[in-house]
């Protein structure tokens, strides 16, 4: 198979990979920039307003999140799904069916904290189902199968009238308030995005080091061998699916808490493969890469029309621009921005005598 | 044929009966019970032979595809591009020149050469990286979106057929008998048959030429093991430009011909791009029987589901996919 195999050595960042074992407890601890970035998250609402707060830098943890659940399945799996925003978006249908919102008549009515846990599961359920479907193949065709089964839902609910409400979606999704806070004001509502991102990134990272993960990246490299050894291998990635699947309804339930609104438009095919965008700028061979290439996605999105018409040149651009960034991306470093970063950090200093030396979070 | 009658008698019994199923309902006249339960003949033999017909160009569409994995392991995701390029450049010749038949070739040199650009200056350049050629294939997809919206805008353009091809014919199937006695025959519009049976000669003539000459030996070979052929001497680079050029040339032409029988606007590229990948995936990715009959099935799934059940016509054709994957992952024809 050699198709598998190619794919594999892709991902599969060998210098990453070498200081991975020896990484045992937590590995950024002793980082100062770690540190730093943490603080400045922590204090972002005094230094940034409601704009930045939310449109820039909520919506970079939730899209990192949903791309972080990619990571996680490409960069230790080794299965690229292009389903993750599909899941994120029917978690994030699932709480506007069973809370309450707008459309009375499809909504259930349910308190937010009975309908977040339900939904959740459902997607977890489907993400595993799509996962179980897709770990039926391997290397490019789980591409393609996980973006078929992307585009058969968005076909799906612009045609379902009876749960999904066709084409227009279902509006004014009620979000949270409890202990006498509205969670969806700007200061409370970027706390709950952080909290949630910065757990699912600890998760990621710490499973990467756990028993489970160290045998899926097992898996990853040589599944035959892992076979050998008494692996399950097929169960294995099923997991790795459902895992992945929790982590991006979680993020789903932040985005329809975020527009208070969700539509087909919000699972197309392009928002499917803007993910794999954002994973790939990124990097996937650390949970830090998507959230990097998130800030880099969403800071385009917003400010390459006022940057174009700047310059000079048509605002409407943009996606032209957002394309050709990631075609250098994909044709020079072949791990994205923390790619480009390590090799940075490497020629500036070649005879780096601790091994750790190019680790570049933040 | 027999060896597949011999090891699986039953679905031998089950695809007999449903074709004598199939023709009893093309050819005989239904009986009024019949119509009143599912409706008229007429509407039936439409929608068949639009599906058949729609078939046509999916295979067009989605044999390139087949033929450029099959042989270079490259999921070409920039396909659905070549296409809508294809679409735009037979219009443009077509509005100026006003021929139909130049608008094809023209659309088959250019696409073909940017498939040749696109192999020489992308692809070759990371060969045996299938994640990473794919990831470029998104990347130049998004490119080439936004270089036909910026050149095309957002209009919707319909190539014009040509006069000799304009109007229905009648063909020899009764749709119904009137009450005097005399049966009405079906009327179907003629360039969608010309166009249907141009797709099955070029797919005969990929056969043949896959199967019977020496460059398609030379193929079937890198699709086997590329590696190998690669070693006996054969100059494989020329071979891989060749099929990139004949894959993407075809996708050209399909975009002329769906320019034709439907229309051309921003967001067919994705759409053919995701119906070729489901015309592989439930055929057998690198097999071009199996893209024929993958296309036949969903271009007829489509057609007869949007009749019969219009809300969820989509979605059947994922269903089948999604069947076919979960009791035949490699795809209905493929060898593996």
């Amino acid at each position: 198979m050699s198709v598998t195999h190619d794919a594999r050595v892709q991902i599969h960042n060998p210098a990453a990979a070498a200081q991975r074992p020896a990484a045992r407890s937590w590995p950024d601890a002793n980082n100062p920039a770690v540190w730093i970035v943490a603080a400045i998250l922590l204090i972002m609402p005094l230094i940034a307003n409601g704009f930045f707060l939310i449109e820039i830098f909520a919506t970079t943890l939730i899209l990192g999140t949903i791309a972080l659940s990619l990571m996680f399945l490409a960069g230790y799996g080794g299965m690229v799904s292009l389903m993750q925003l599909t899941i994120a978006g029917f978690c994030a249908y699932m709480v506007a069916v069973f809370g309450v919102s707008g459309n009375a008549n499809i909504s259930l009515g349910w308190p937010w904290w009975l309908a977040v846990p339900m939904a959740l599961t459902l997607a977890t359920i489907f993400g595993t189902l799509g996962g179980a479907l897709a770990v039926r193949t391997e290397g490019i065709y789980t591409i393609m199968i996980t973006l078929a089964i992307g585009a058969a839902f968005y076909y799906f609910t612009n045609q379902n009238w009876a749960i999904f409400n066709g084409h227009t979606g279902i509006n004014n999704v009620s979000t949270p308030h409890f202990w006498g806070v509205d969670w969806r004001r700007d200061i409370p509502f970027y706390y709950v995005v952080l909290a949630v991102a910065a757990i699912c990134y600890f998760a990621v990272d710490y499973i990467s080091r756990a028993p489970f993960g160290l045998a899926l990246q097992g898996v990853r490299d040589n599944p035959r061998r892992m076979a050998a050894l008494g692996f399950n291998v097929n169960a294995h990635r099923v997991a790795a699916y459902a895992v992945a699947s929790f982590i991006a309804g979680l993020a789903g339930v932040l985005q329809v808490w975020n527009y208070r609104q969700i539509s087909p438009g919000s699972v197309s095919v392009g928002a499917c493969i803007d993910i794999l965008i954002i994973a790939v700028v990124g990097g996937i061979t650390r949970p830090i890469g998507p959230y990097i290439g998130a800030l880099v996605f969403v800071l385009l999105r917003t400010f390459a029309l006022d940057f174009l018409v700047r310059i000079g040149l048509d605002g409407n651009r943009f996606r032209l621009l957002i394309g050709l960034g990631f075609l250098a991306i994909v044709f020079w470093s072949s791990d994205g921005v923390i790619g480009l970063w390590q090799r940075w950090r490497q020629s500036q200093r070649p005879q780096s005598d601790h091994p750790g030396g190019g680790r570049g979070h933040g | 044929m027999t060896r597949f009658v011999e090891r699986h008698p039953a679905w031998a019994l089950i695809i007999i009966i449903a074709v004598a199923v199939a023709l009893w309902l093309i050819f005989a006249v239904w009986p009024p019970g019949l119509e009143e339960a599912i409706g008229r003949k007429r509407v039936f033999l439409n929608a068949l032979f639009n599906g058949i017909t729609l078939g046509g160009l999916y295979f067009l569409v989605a044999s390139g595809f087949t033929l450029i994995f099959g042989l270079m392991r490259n999921v070409n995701l920039a396909h659905g591009s070549l296409y809508l390029f294809g679409g735009y450049v037979g219009y443009a010749i077509s509005a100026s020149t006003g021929s139909w038949i130049l608008s094809f070739i023209v659309a088959f040199i250019l696409t073909a050469l940017v498939g040749v650009l696109l192999q020489l200056l992308v692809f070759r350049r990371m060969e045996g990286q299938d994640l990473r050629q794919t990831m470029v294939t998104i990347g130049l997809s998004i490119v080439f979106a936004d270089l036909m919206l910026w050149a095309c805008g957002g209009d919707f353009y319909q190539v014009q057929t040509p006069n000799w091809l304009i109007g229905p014919i009648e063909l020899p199937l009764i749709t119904a008998v009137k009450s005097s006695g005399e049966p009405v025959y079906l009327r179907y519009p003629l360039v969608r048959l010309v166009i249907f049976l141009a797709s099955v000669i070029i797919g005969i003539a990929m056969w043949l030429a896959l199967n019977r000459t020496r460059i398609g030996m030379i193929i079937r070979a890198g699709v086997d093991d590329r590696d190998i052929l690669a070693a006996t001497g054969v100059r494989i680079q020329i071979v891989f430009v060749l099929v990139f050029a004949l894959g993407a040339g075809l996708a050209g032409i399909a975009g002329v011909v769906g320019g034709t029988f439907q229309s051309l606007s921003p967001g067919e590229d994705i759409r053919f791009l995701l119906a070729s990948l489901v015309v592989v995936i439930v055929g057998g990715m690198g097999s071009i029987p199996g893209a024929a009959l993958g296309a036949l099935i969903i271009g007829l799934a489509e057609q007869l589901g949007s009749v019969y059940i219009p809300t969820y016509a989509i979605v059947v054709t994922f269903l089948i996919m999604v069947l076919v994957l979960a009791l035949r992952p490699q795809g209905l024809l493929a060898r593996r």
